[in-house]
């Protein structure tokens, strides 16, 4: 067995809506947690270093990269995943619309995306392509272009502005 | 938008349904080739050279063995040396150096341990001791007489060989009287281009999960291209028969190339054995960047002859690739790119040498787009001089079918007058230049491969099918069989389940590389699909009583005369008593793969103070032959066209003068983001390919090669100034700017 003791933190959160509880080590990040701990292993590691944006999740309503947070800094805060973005089998338009507008190839950036998306959405319903694009600047897609992720948050926008309207 | 040729009435064929794999990917259930863990797994971290070339004199693991945690350690003592003629040598000396450090990056020994951070500590505390050689940086370098050898196992392909050489290879295209062409030209420009390193930037890095059983048997989960040659390369890189390997395929998030190669599989086999443990190895993005698969460098020299009415009479260039650290047929494939205009004379040669860097790896239509950067700059010069329309001079010069390739055998039906046109008459051609912006035309093309593929197709006992194939679906490819057997079968589209299966579950099938999947292994569907109607044919026969000939198949039913027509569900109802299972497999190596051809048109603002390119509007054209679903054709297209974009304005490796890369990250390698882009407008060109039975082309390589002209091009009418080196980044805009 290992000589050297590492001590790891209790950690209780909520993730998509349930209050979770977790072990983790002072130096292991949030997506580290979430994927090795939870098994929610949606949020992607493209690269570790808080740029290319596949491991985006919310926590309390903001976006973050999962890779540059510590697990023990998620302790009582709130956090959604692209695991949450759907109620229950309901998608969420953004997904329905990143469907129906091929707005995924690999699939790989796609939680991100969505989990940036929705934050935006969230923040602002009718947002320009501009904000759109900015919004989404954090987020790296080496195989669309991002023509058609565009074009499907602004779809998911205009849906979500006539649901609650 | 799509112009089509006439062509028949598809019912399914050109829909756009939702891709059966997309729900996974949307709610984060998909599992790439990092999502899967095993009970007892350990996890591995890889011991990389930090120089650029040396000699390793020892390698000292005892102390990392000893290090809390550790399960196995390896290096290529624990893999069998492969000699010269083994066509994987480059290959297992690239995952486990040998003796020799090549660059930096290069692995030297791996640790399987408890955790990461253990595997990583351990790593930390094995010992080298390396004596440094020369290090060699650039093709100019690499090419010089008496350059240090990159690699002492190099030796020239296609000449006469004396020896250990820097040089991959040295070829050249000749046809007509070069001189005569050029000493009667009206008009003759002649430029020199360089680019640089680039990588493909998948988001996904390279990562796999092996778990070795107590049989001596690998079963390896791992993202690729193309699991038959994971499979192919582990088995030779150890030595095994390829029967003791299983590759199962993970989702890949994305590869455009640079995952048609292994890095990690045989080291976590050999981790695996050692320590009877299942093993992941995950790349960091560092890793990726230094020691997977950039495309090369290049530089090229061209100069081309014209008449004053526009017609191109001769070519000649040069083309030369920095290949990285081992032998690689960039060259070959360059100058074999030429090949979109007529040109009556010619005269290419191109080299391909070696660089202490990683060994380069393919990059959507691999060397084509270095060439294509060069001759369509020197193009638009000619049509700028003759103060000619881009268009109107490419369209006079354009190939068509029957025109000789470089390689001199002629294009087969080819669509590239189609999409000029198209560009020609698109509304971005004919709206005006926005104010202070201006407007670039280029063109590119990818010849794309066939190669060997299989399909398995069962029919349900209620009707539904599941359509089974060995390529890896990269960017949609499971939609696109679905919707050929659909077409075939006539059934709806939804009740086919397209899988893509393991190496023991479905026959052996290529690397998905050169567009091939929709193209091959579409066609080895459709020929599954085609067997497996004439059986319908005949199980109906039986349920019908009437003779086999008797009866036909119409819009997923069998009739024949006089009797009530025959759904499949009716038949696969009946299949137990008429003869058993449904299901039928069709193997082929395809050929006949048309050329896919592209036209693009930019509109871009240069600030002249910052140097800084804004592209305003960009709409590609590409000859699809016929689009099985159009989104993911126009993905494709928009897809290669922004990395395009990417390798024009911003991307590059920069090296420090020991071979390190200085920019090893996604902050300081940049690719594209949304706010650097507007919309990228497609136009679908439909010219089907006759050797496919939907007329399909691969669309996925084209797509890359024209906008770093396209972007030059619009520069050039902007500034006034002809931009000859990759990327056209502020400060090289600047400085030509000043030059002006």
């Amino acid at each position: 067995m290992s000589s050297m003791k590492r001590s790891r933190t209790h950690v209780t959160c909520t993730v998509n809506g349930d209050e979770v509880d977790f072990l983790a080590s002072d130096d292991t990040s949030l997506l580290d947690a979430l994927r090795d701990e939870l098994g929610l292993t949606g949020a992607k590691e493209g690269c570790g270093t808080g740029d290319c944006g596949a491991c985006s999740v919310l926590v309390d309503g903001r976006v973050n990269c999962s890779c540059l947070m510590f697990a023990p800094e998620a302790e009582g805060s709130d956090i959604v995943t692209v695991e949450g973005i759907a109620q229950g089998d309901q998608l969420h338009p953004l997904q329905q619309t990143f469907l129906e507008g091929a707005a995924l190839q690999c699939g790989i950036c796609t939680p991100g995306f969505l989990v940036s998306a929705k934050a935006l959405l969230d923040e602002n319903p009718d947002p320009t392509e501009t904000e759109i694009r900015y919004a989404l600047a954090g987020n790296l897609c080496r195989c669309t272009g991002y023509d058609k992720i565009v074009r499907s948050v602004q779809e998911a926008a205009v849906q979500l502005r006539g649901a609650t309207r | 938008m799509t112009v089509t040729e006439d062509r028949p009435n598809y019912k399914w064929v050109g829909t756009r349904p939702i891709r059966p794999d997309g729900y996974d990917k949307v709610v984060g259930k998909a599992r790439f080739a990092a999502d899967l863990n095993l009970p007892g797994q350990l996890h591995a971290a890889i011991l990389r050279s930090p120089h650029g070339h040396a000699r390793v004199l020892s390698i000292d693991t005892t102390a990392a063995e000893a290090m809390p945690g550790v399960k196995a350690v390896v290096t290529s003592a624990d893999f069998p040396e492969l000699d010269a003629s083994n066509p994987e040598r480059d290959v297992a000396e690239n995952l486990m150096a040998r003796g020799v450090v090549l660059y930096v990056g290069h692995a030297l020994a791996a640790v399987a341990a408890s955790t990461k951070a253990e595997a990583a500590a351990a790593v930390a505390a094995i010992e080298v001791e390396y004596e440094l050689l020369p290090v060699v940086l650039s093709l100019d370098e690499s090419m010089a007489e008496g350059a240090p050898l990159v690699n002492e196992h190099n030796v020239t392909m296609f000449v006469e060989s004396d020896g250990p050489s820097n040089l991959a290879t040295v070829n050249a295209l000749e046809r007509g009287d070069v001189d005569a062409a050029f000493e009667a030209a009206d008009l003759v420009v002649e430029r020199e281009f360089e680019t640089a390193w680039v990588h493909q930037g998948y988001i996904e890095p390279h990562a796999c999960v092996v778990d070795v059983g107590l049989d001596g048997k690998a079963d390896i989960w791992a993202s690729s291209q193309g699991h038959f040659r994971v499979r192919s390369q582990t088995a030779a890189v150890l030595g095994w028969d390829t029967a003791r390997v299983k590759v199962t395929p993970a989702e890949i998030g994305g590869g455009f190339g640079g995952k048609t190669t292994i890095y990690l599989e045989p080291v976590a086999v050999r981790l695996s054995e050692k320590s009877g443990r299942p093993v992941k190895i995950v790349m960091s993005r560092e890793e990726v960047l230094r020691a997977t698969g950039p495309a090369p460098a290049s530089k090229a020299r061209v100069r081309i002859a014209a008449t004053n009415d526009g017609e191109l009479t001769a070519i000649e260039g040069w083309l030369g690739y920095a290949v990285g650290c081992t032998n690689d047929m960039a060259g070959f494939i360059g100058a074999m790119s030429v090949a979109s205009y007529k040109f009556p004379n010619l005269k290419l040669e191109a080299t391909a040498s070696l660089t202490n860097t990683p060994k380069s790896a393919a990059y959507r239509a691999p060397s084509a787009p270095q060439a294509a950067f060069a001759i369509e700059s020197v193009i638009d010069e000619i049509a700028q001089q003759l103060d000619m329309d881009p268009i109107e001079l490419r369209l006079k010069n354009a190939v068509v079918e029957g025109d000789p390739t470089a390689m001199g055998m002629p294009h087969p039906r080819i669509g590239f007058v189609e999409c000029l046109e198209a560009i020609r008459e698109s509304d971005h051609y004919r709206s005006p230049v926005p104010e202070g912006a201006a407007r670039g035309i280029g063109t590119g093309f990818w010849f794309n491969i066939g190669e060997q593929s299989s399909a398995t197709v069962n029919l349900n006992e209620d009707g539904t099918a599941t359509v089974i194939t060995g390529s890896p679906d990269i960017g949609g490819s499971r939609a696109s069989m679905a919707l050929m057997a659909a077409e075939e079968l006539g059934i709806d589209v939804h009740r086919i389940t397209p899988v893509v299966a393991d190496t023991e579950s479905v026959g052996f099938t290529d690397v998905t590389e050169g567009s091939r999947a929709t193209f091959a292994t579409g066609m080895a569907v459709v020929n599954a699909c085609r067997e497996l109607i004439d059986e319908l044919k005949a199980r109906a026969a039986t349920i019908l009583g009437v003779d086999a000939d008797a009866v036909d198949w119409l819009d997923g039913e069998a009739v024949a005369d006089g009797k009530d027509p025959l759904s499949l569900a009716a038949i696969t109802a009946k299949a137990k008593g008429t003869g058993g299972p449904l299901t039928v497999t069709a193997s082929l190596n395809a050929g006949g793969a048309g050329p896919s051809f592209a036209v693009h048109c930019c509109d871009l603002a240069v600030d002249e103070e910052t140097g800084q390119v804004t592209i305003l509007g960009y709409t590609a054209a590409q000859d699809a032959g016929t689009a099985i679903h159009p989104s993911y054709v126009e993905g494709q297209m928009q897809g290669g066209t922004v990395q395009g974009i990417g390798w024009a304005l911003n991307e590059e490796y920069i090296y420090d003068d020991e071979g390190s890369m200085e920019n090893a990250s996604f902050l300081d390698y940049r690719v594209p983001v949304a706010s650097d882009l507007p919309m990228i407008g497609t136009i679908i060109v439909e010219v089907p390919n006759p050797a496919h039975p939907y007329g399909v082309r691969g669309v996925g390589e084209t797509g890359i090669v024209p906008p770093m002209a396209t972007i030059a091009n619009a520069i050039s009418r902007a500034t006034s100034v002809r931009m000859t080196s990759l990327p056209m980044s502020p400060p090289k805009i600047l400085a030509a700017l000043d030059d002006r």
